[in-house]
């Protein structure tokens, strides 16, 4: 590991978990020191702008986008379904979910 | 006609009008020339041979009918493999989406179909159109028509190749920081990145939402801005699309005239780290505009040599929250991890995650969920969208005084296919010229500027949002000069590619 | 681990509660949030969906107005402020009933923010003081097969509908709630069904518990008296009964006071209610891994509701429901103590509806605070779940004021409706339960009971009018309840006078 890393290992593997990717040990550290050296380019930005700066989260400066209230025609169960990897009872087969909420 | 696949869009626009030829003629004949090319160069994942025949067929009966038809009626087009299509397989060259068939259509290809033009297929790209040189696709890269040892340019190297290798006189891509731009500078073809909300994103797999864009991928200006008029529109399924009436792009690109209009040349995009060949046609057009009556400034953005670090915050952290439905519950990929028995859905998502997206996907994917995260947002994703304020600032101030903006479209020729693969940073760097942009939201074209040891190099312009006409005016006024200094267009001295028997 | 449970009186003699109450209210709109699928409760699974609310590769979603509407009307009614511009924001985590794996909501931008609404507990009233009011979209449904119990662990797989995915709701966020220990719980219970009444009187929402429209989460913690620290609070998620809203707060309280009796400290988790128990469960404890990466929802505009419209939509809001309650009382003429019972029975707005519908408001508190409120209790649902609407009761009182049936009657007809056998009307007829009003039959009946008890008309005719009460009962028995208490009662005393 480089001295002035950015990111740590342990960091990519938590960040991995957020963004739900198993990664093996090697990608761990490929991984790693690519983060790194992209980190150490775009920290920059850090730097460059102040509080007062206001950040841009669209492009183009439109509000107020509504539409109706009115039902359009979306798919069928079976359009909906035909893609699916598995289904039952006309419903989309998951895996058994970990007890979260 | 000896060679339909060699007409451009506007030419085979007057052939169909004036039944000398047949929708399903040169339908045909693209097809064949898929047929014999395409192996070589991969610019399709698929081929729509019969779809496109029966749509050719359809429209060739309406015009016998005497029913009216667009400009573009019976002129096929391929489309890159980011937009939705029903009953074509939709990958954006991921095997996380292997095989999946959209129940819809992406609004533009609803237009293409629409303006009654035949799909030939979906183009080959970098996966989720991450990456420069089209070799991330997860189906193999495309090779560049000029020299297939070479990258095509990404992520729409397939659309750009195709246009390039004749195999379509007309594509789609979509540019999220230089996806449609870098390809065509590289093919020898032309590429527009409309402005933001000109054309609608619905259908189009997002990458970054606040960077994409589809646009049009032609070998001239006027046939780009034919497409262009197709596509673009407002569409009340896409949010962030522009309720503004279309300016007419055809009679810019028609009008082609540089007599006072003011060209600012963007220092901080033309010096260090272009070649020198780049830097030598991008000379040599500046002067071949000055003569024509072009006023050229040169005029500093200063803030633009941060936006590649802005750039590589805001697309992984939009990445991020964009590809989380790629998950194996719902369609797609599912994969179970090894050894793990009855795994729970969490270890199918991250097994299949795994699986299913290549190296540069995770990289960003990675990336980006660590911009976002608690403790590090205000640091990166908080200070990258700040930068693009700044780039808008720079963008605005420039404006104010010249009417386009002309720099390189990118700092270098097509380079040998494997060269940077394992150097993101320098792939990266790619892009440096064609993402303030994306950034500021304002459209961009590539035209073809001229050779470099053999392979093409491009002039990109750019205008301010919603003066796209401009981008075709001035493009198209390059294009003239340069199509009278050399006695053809650049792609037409593309060496013949080997055809297959 | 079993838990010890502090006696509530005695917990509060040594701390005191501070609560936040979260309540998410699915709107009543036709469309969903961002598309436009049916919002029907009780589809068939899969049958209200689309690219948008699948989260499908390429979709976007666009706000539906009407929400938007909403939104600022229940802001307003919530005495809100209205942002003058703000924006959605992804909320990113992974779970299989969240169709896009981020949840399209507000951030810190909320639609309607520093709000405040007064509840009335025995007399006293309390303002709850409301942080913010945001707009976001539901999720799918899952289905948990395998396994034991059905639950969620021990599944062997789960099946998702995604009809719920991308109904607009709204959450409404208190501040923290400190109100005096005892009165808690009944707080907390009278807040959510004034919000519930509120959003009717809006007609934004159905606001139906039982279906969860309205789902109310408590935010609980406990601190020793006299301090001013807040003390780890645990959320109770998903409470859905007013009743369950009180006793969930009861049992934390109880509970909390346990762990830090013990000495122990209160784990922030989320916890589940149990109704068959009145206890609460550990859910998944907080943890580090709930960071939810938001930023700004980059395909939705910024949302900038006008001042005009905001002020347009003032005008449309309905009367506060203090002034209202004021006004009801003094229109029905009821005591303080009837209208509190009135409100605490949860049955204000059934009263509304069914003197809308045509009975006298002591009629109709009598029925909806008696008799129904006794059955809801008994089969433990909310009054206004019962399967008997403001209308019928209405009709009810109605058939007793024609004489056609009468007190001991309705509750037969009662049985009739909760059983499903239609309105009152079709009860009395398809049951035959019509009083006799045939007088030869009444006659004859009558004679039979003074012949079958002569020392009793002896008494009657000496002059002892209660003793007729007897007879009536010998004849109402007779008639199986089917006659006039009232005819009987004159035809007795005509023919022994």
């Amino acid at each position: 590991m480089s001295e002035s890393s950015q990111i740590t290992r342990e960091e990519v593997a938590h960040v991995a978990h957020l963004a739900r990717i198993e990664l093996t040990e090697a990608e761990l550290d490929h991984l790693r020191s690519d983060l790194d050296a992209i980190l150490e380019h775009v920290k920059v930005v850090q730097s460059v702008v102040d509080a007062d700066t206001p950040a841009m989260s669209h492009p183009i400066p439109v509000t107020n986008v509504f539409r109706l209230d009115l039902n359009v025609a979306g798919l069928t169960a079976d359009e909906a379904l035909a893609g699916a990897p598995e289904s039952e009872e006309q419903r989309f087969l998951v895996p058994r979910i970990l007890g979260e909420d | 006609m000896t060679d339909l696949t060699k007409a451009t869009a506007a030419e085979l626009s007057d052939l169909l009008a004036n039944k000398e030829v047949t929708s399903r003629e040169v339908t045909q004949a693209a097809l064949d020339r898929i047929a014999a090319v395409d192996g070589e160069v991969h610019a399709f994942l698929h081929v729509a041979n019969d779809a496109a025949l029966a749509d050719a067929d359809a429209v060739d009966a309406a015009r016998a009918a005497g029913e009216p038809l667009a400009a573009l009626a019976g002129v096929p087009i391929a489309v890159k493999d980011a937009l939705t299509t029903v009953g074509m397989p939709t990958t954006s060259g991921s095997r996380i989406l292997e095989g999946w068939v959209p129940p819809y259509d992406a609004t533009v290809v609803a237009k293409l179909k629409a303006a009654r033009m035949p799909i030939l297929g979906k183009t080959n790209m970098d996966e989720f159109a991450m990456g420069s040189s089209t070799e991330h696709s997860a189906y193999g890269p495309t090779r560049n028509p000029w020299n297939t040892n070479v990258i095509p340019g990404g992520s729409g190297g397939g659309s750009a190749a195709a246009v390039a290798a004749f195999e379509a006189p007309l594509a789609i891509g979509s540019d999220t920081g230089g996806s449609i731009r870098q390809p065509a500078a590289v093919t020898g073809t032309v590429g527009v990145k409309p402005t933001y909300g000109g054309v609608s994103r619905y259908g189009l797999i997002a990458l970054a939402s606040s960077l994409d864009q589809i646009g049009p991928v032609s070998r001239t200006v006027l046939d780009a801005a034919l497409l262009h008029e197709v596509i673009g529109g407002h569409d009340p399924k896409d949010s962030t699309s522009l309720d503004k009436p279309a300016t007419s792009f055809v009679a810019a690109a028609q009008r082609a005239d540089l007599s006072g209009v003011r060209v600012g040349i963007v220092k901080e995009l033309s010096g260090e780290g272009f070649d020198a060949g780049v830097k030598q046609r991008f000379e040599e057009a500046v002067a071949l505009m000055t003569a024509a009556g072009a006023d050229i400034v040169e005029v500093s953005c200063p803030s633009f040599v941060h936006a590649l670090a802005a750039y590589y915050l805001v697309l992984p952290s939009e990445a991020s929250s964009n590809l989380a439905k790629f998950d194996a519950m719902r369609f797609g990929l599912r994969v179970s991890p090894e050894g793990v028995s009855e795994p729970s859905a969490e270890q199918v998502m991250a097994a299949t995650r795994d699986a299913g997206f290549g190296d540069e996907v995770k990289r960003r994917l990675i990336l980006g969920t660590y911009a976002l995260s608690s403790g590090y947002y205000d640091a990166y994703y908080g200070s990258a969208q700040k930068v693009r304020t700044l780039i808008a600032q720079d963008f605005d101030r420039v404006f104010a005084d010249v009417d386009v903006l002309m720099s390189p479209t990118s700092p270098t020729p097509a380079w040998q296919l494997g060269a940077k693969l394992d150097d993101p940073m320098a792939m990266y760097l790619q892009d440096i010229a064609t993402i303030p942009a994306n950034l500021a939201g304002i459209p961009g074209i590539s035209v073809p500027a001229g050779l470099s040891d053999g392979l093409p190099v491009g002039v990109q312009f750019l205008a301010p949002a919603l003066a796209d006409d401009r981008l075709y005016n001035a493009g198209a006024a390059l294009e003239r000069l340069l199509v009278e200094k050399w006695g053809t267009h650049l792609i037409g001295q593309a060496p013949e590619l080997e055809v297959a028997r | 681990m079993t838990q010890t449970l502090v006696d509530f009186d005695e917990a509060l003699t040594r701390y005191e509660p501070v609560m936040g109450l979260e309540i998410h209210v699915e709107l009543n709109t036709a469309s969903k949030m961002f598309c436009g699928c049916a919002t029907e409760f009780g589809a068939d699974p899969n049958t209200q969906v689309c690219p948008v609310c699948l989260g499908l590769p390429g979709s976007l979603p666009v706000v539906n107005a009407k929400a938007v509407e909403s939104a600022i009307r229940m802001g307003l009614a919530l005495n809100c402020e209205i942002a003058e511009w703000c924006r959605f924001a992804r909320k990113n985590y992974f779970y299989p009933d969240m169709p896009k794996n981020f949840q399209t909501s507000q951030y810190d931008e909320p639609i309607a923010f520093n709000g405040w609404l007064d509840v009335e507990v025995d007399g006293e009233t309390y303002r709850i003081e409301i942080e913010r009011a945001h707009m976001e979209e539901d999720t799918g449904k899952s289905l948990h097969v395998g396994g034991s119990t059905g639950r969620i662990h021990g599944a062997d797989y789960s099946l998702l509908d995604y009809n719920r995915a991308g109904i607009p709701l709204i959450e409404i966020v208190t501040k923290t709630i400190e109100v005096p220990g005892d009165k808690a719980p009944a707080v907390a219970r009278a807040y959510v069904n004034q919000v519930r009444d509120l959003m009717l009187a809006l007609g934004v929402s159905d606001a139906r518990m039982d279906q969860g429209s309205l789902r109310a989460d408590v935010n609980l913690s406990l601190r020793p008296v006299g301090t001013t620290a807040f003390g780890t609070r645990s959320e109770t998620k998903n409470v859905n009964s007013f009743r369950s809203v009180e006793r969930a707060v009861r049992y934390e309280i109880s509970r909390h006071a346990g762990i830090l009796d013990a000495g122990g400290s209160v784990l922030q988790e989320t916890r589940h209610f149990h109704e068959a128990d009145g206890s609460t469960s550990a859910g998944r404890e907080k943890s580090d891994a709930d960071d939810y990466r938001y930023f700004p929802e980059p395909d939705l505009a910024p949302v900038a509701p006008s001042r005009e419209w905001v002020e347009e939509l003032r005008g449309t809001l309905p009367e506060p429901p203090t002034e209202r309650r004021k006004r009801l009382q003094t229109e029905w003429g009821f005591t303080d103590l009837e209208m509190r019972d009135t409100i605490g029975a949860g049955a204000l707005e059934l009263v509304v509806a069914t003197v809308e519908a045509g009975a006298a408001p002591a009629s109709a508190k009598k029925w909806w605070l008696g008799e129904l409120a006794r059955r809801a209790k008994e089969d433990g649902v909310e009054l206004d779940a019962m399967p008997i609407t403001a209308v019928q009761v209405a009709e009810l009182q109605g058939l007793i004021e024609a004489g056609r049936i009468n007190d001991k009657i309705a509750r037969q007809v009662i049985d009739g409706v909760l059983a499903g056998e239609g309105s009152p009307e079709a009860v009395v007829v398809g049951r035959g339960l019509e009083v006799v009003s045939d007088e030869g039959a009444l006659s004859a009946a009558v004679d039979a009971a003074i012949a079958a008890n002569p020392d009793v008309a002896q008494k009657v005719r000496d002059g002892k009018a209660a003793a007729a009460g007897a007879l009536i009962g010998s004849v109402m028995k007779d008639m199986h309840g089917q006659a006039d208490a009232g005819r009987v009662r004159e035809l007795i005393l005509e023919k022994l006078s």
